[in-house]
């Protein structure tokens, strides 16, 4: 059956530009504060130290990459599985603007200083407010999308979607909440322990629903449709879908291991980290299964590597993460470098490597062209996986070494290193650091300047595409 | 079931964010009860004065949090050596009740600060603030000179309302004409200093006999030089003739007195037994003692 239908993918055209230009903000800025870190005469207070341009680097890296390019490819994959154009085009219009409008704000503001100093809520209540106003926005025009659909059956992507449409709101809300001072300054609703526990509720449910989630969603949208060949498992996809969404939420607690929190909320915390290989992997296998008989587009398709060096990174990030959650590992590397190690396999492995394969699958197909050259989409491919391996595994190693000496004592109790000379161990794997993140920023160039060059050589005027109705 | 729910989304959304709430009550709500048990509350905790609030916007407004954390585990290494002399100077929920938004951290890329009020003097965090690697060679920490400027305290009332902290007009009339500097140090001179474990650590005595094992020892000499320009230097001076802290170059006192002092510090000196141990700490002792000639 072929359902004409049209859709309108302005908005993904938009929101792919911009989150792609926020995402190069985002690198630019790692850099920089990585070369601070070795350089301390590098940061230029006030407006550009360490302190205030880390959150600038993580808000635009996954509010306005991560979180953009989602938006882009949830207006396009939506309307494909739903085979119905998009609920309101003009509202989807809007929500770019205001979506560029928060995230400018969200950067001006983080390096002026105000900031509610939460890790990945940092933002001040005035634009928290606009935040809010963006999301139910975009939680209805895709929603509404969903109910006006032709077609009955929703694919696991569009469950993916639901549940981070639902859980995002019910995440920011909470953790968000504050009193305000003046229009720049606020105080966080709770206090101490009980503040901290809501923070890495949120914290870590974030990455539930702002880094699993969305690019599940993707993932199991693009992999049958670059492949070929159909999902493995429709049952497991649906084993893991309510399993993943069940056991996130009881999570938080593993970054705060040792603290003042109770301990049995560690100890839930703990558990169900454990448990969370199960569904993650369950989504790792789907992906392998699918590719049964399939391993040698590894060679012939450039998209494939994306996808399955993506979902095998979040494989290894699934069973890092939990062997991170258990008490004793904690003890060890908690604090250390190893996260930030841990943190960017998840975020340049697995999301940005799945968001570039989306990438690259949408521009030729809404602006009806062909990739402009499939050679350096191979040499973004080996440079962003080369410059993020020699990011987290310096990190990881640094962690190891730190940790160890932090924790040396001497036979009579005392400790044998001090923390300054532990942390002059650190400057070679920083400078190893470093450079893993510029050669991740050449990979975006060479990434960024393919895209441009794909865009221009195709069709500029039409507003719409006319699609056929297979999905 | 299933098959509904595959084609039902508004039952969809509602049975997930059923799911998502049942581990957000569990873990995130329920929790508030224990955290709030009256019976952690700990009495010398006070809320902050003007001051000390002003300086901790500073450090909020300037993210320090993002490399310093403020709780101690309780940790064999992380008590020894944050909360140097105690064994359950660990941090405790009672000390952040006032603490909105609490500043744990997530990353140390420099030292926890839970414990650093009363550490080391006013003058060595302005020293220190202003240009780090001036005292501590190798740091990495970006230089905060500017806060010498002049403390907004426009807002500084207000502020103590929103959180409902009680002030006098004297303590807000000593807010004006303060510098940021002023009022960030203020701040780090609370953390960690209204609870007991301070006192308790300062009021154990030494075990064990005070007898420099190193006397004669000339290869104890160069590494006790070393140890006094990494630890020492930064408050007495490059050639030890006083800084922040006095001169070291006639010392006439017992070498026992002068490694109880390094062990377990004294006025505005901190500890240094936690983290350097007894053999490192009798090697200072012999170098400073070969420095005022005569032991």
């Amino acid at each position: 059956m072929s359902v004409k239908a049209s859709y309108s993918d302005d908005a993904t055209k938009g929101f792919l530009t911009w989150s792609i230009i926020w995402g190069l903000v985002a690198v630019l800025v790692g850099v920089l504060i990585s070369f601070q870190l070795v350089f301390p005469q590098l940061n230029i207070p006030p407006y550009l130290s360490y302190g205030r341009l880390r959150p600038i680097h993580t808000n635009a890296a996954i509010f306005g990459w991560g979180i953009g390019s989602f938006m882009a490819m949830f207006y396009y994959i939506t309307q494909r599985l739903t085979k119905c154009p998009i609920w309101s085009p003009g509202l989807a219009r809007f929500q770019l603007w205001l979506f560029n409008l928060v995230i400018i704000l969200a950067a001006v503001s983080l390096a002026m200083g105000y900031t509610q100093s939460k890790e990945y809520a940092e933002l001040e209540w005035p634009i928290d407010i606009l935040v809010v106003i963006l999301w139910v926005i975009f939680a209805l025009n895709i929603f509404m999308t969903i109910m006006k659909r032709k077609e009955e059956q929703m694919y696991v992507s569009l469950w993916y979607i639901i549940a981070t449409l639902v859980g995002v709101a019910v995440l920011y809300l909470v953790n968000s909440a504050a009193i305000p001072v003046s229009l720049f300054k606020s105080y966080s609703a709770y206090a101490g322990a009980n503040d901290a526990n809501v923070q890495w509720w949120y914290g870590h449910n974030a990455v539930a629903m702002v880094l699993t989630t969305p690019p599940l969603a993707i993932f199991y949208y693009l992999l049958p449709k670059i492949t070929g060949v159909p999902i493995y498992s429709h049952r497991m996809g649906i084993i893991a879908f309510w399993s993943l969404i069940f056991m996130y939420l009881w999570t938080g607690a593993h970054h705060l291991l040792w603290t003042p929190v109770p301990d049995w909320v560690q100890t839930l915390a703990m558990g169900f980290s454990i448990l969370l290989i199960a569904p993650s992997w369950a989504s790792v296998f789907n992906g392998y299964f699918s590719m049964n008989g399939q391993w040698h587009q590894m060679r012939d398709n450039y998209l494939v590597k994306f996808l399955v060096f993506g979902i095998t990174f979040y494989g290894l990030q699934t069973l890092q993460g939990p062997s991170q959650a258990i008490r004793t590992f904690s003890a060890f590397i908690h604090y250390t470098d190893w996260v930030p190690g841990h943190v960017h396999m998840g975020a340049l492995g697995w999301v940005s490597l799945v968001l570039f394969a989306g990438v690259y699958y949408l521009i030729p197909r809404i602006y009806e062209t062909e990739l402009y050259s499939v050679k350096l989409a191979n040499a973004h491919f080996w440079l962003a996986v080369s410059g993020q391996l020699i990011y987290s595994i310096s990190m990881w190693i640094a962690g190891i070494q730190q940790a160890t000496m932090l924790n040396a004592t001497n036979a009579d109790g005392s400790l044998h290193y001090t923390f300054m000379e532990s942390l002059a161990e650190m400057y070679p794997y920083w400078h190893m650091r470093a450079g893993g993140g510029v050669i991740y920023l050449v990979s975006l160039l060479i990434f960024i300047y393919n895209i441009l060059k794909t865009v221009n050589s195709g069709s500029s005027g039409s507003q719409t595409v006319r699609a056929t109705g297979a999905v | 079931m299933l098959d509904l729910l595959e084609k039902k989304p508004v039952i969809l959304l509602l049975l997930s964010a059923l799911v998502i709430m049942i581990g957000t009550a569990v873990t995130m709500i329920a929790p508030f009860t224990w955290i709030n048990d009256p019976s952690l509350k700990i009495a010398g905790v006070k809320p902050y004065t003007p001051l000390q609030l002003e300086g901790r916007d500073i450090y909020v407004r300037e993210g320090c949090n993002n490399c310093h954390t403020q709780t101690v585990r309780p940790l064999v290494a992380d008590v020894a050596r944050y909360a140097p002399g105690s064994t359950d100077g660990y941090s405790k929920v009672g000390e952040f009740v006032y603490d909105q938004p609490h500043l744990w951290g997530s990353r140390r890329t420099g030292p926890d600060l839970a414990r650093i009020g009363g550490k080391y003097p006013d003058a060595w965090h302005y020293k220190h603030m202003a240009d780090p690697q001036s005292m501590v060679p190798k740091s990495n920490m970006p230089g905060y000179a500017f806060m010498r400027q002049p403390l907004d305290s426009s807002l500084t009332e207000r502020k103590m309302k929103a959180l409902g902290f009680p002030y006098t007009p004297a303590e807000l009339e000593a807010v004006k004409g303060k510098t940021e500097m002023d009022a960030l140090v203020a701040y780090l001179q609370k953390l960690g200093n209204d609870i007991p474990w301070r006192k308790a650590a300062a009021a154990a005595p030494l075990v064990g006999e005070l007898k420099n094992p190193y006397t004669d020892n000339a290869s104890a000499l160069n590494e006790g030089k070393l140890l006094v320009s990494q630890n020492c230097a930064q408050c007495h001076g490059e050639e030890l003739k006083g800084g922040i802290g006095p001169a070291l170059t006639s010392l006439a006192r017992p070498e026992g007195e002068i490694f109880s002092t390094i062990f377990k510090g004294r006025g505005g000196m901190p500890a240094f037994g936690d983290t350097l141990g007894r053999e490192k700490v009798w090697k200072i002792v012999t170098y400073l003692g070969s420095r005022t000639g005569k032991k």
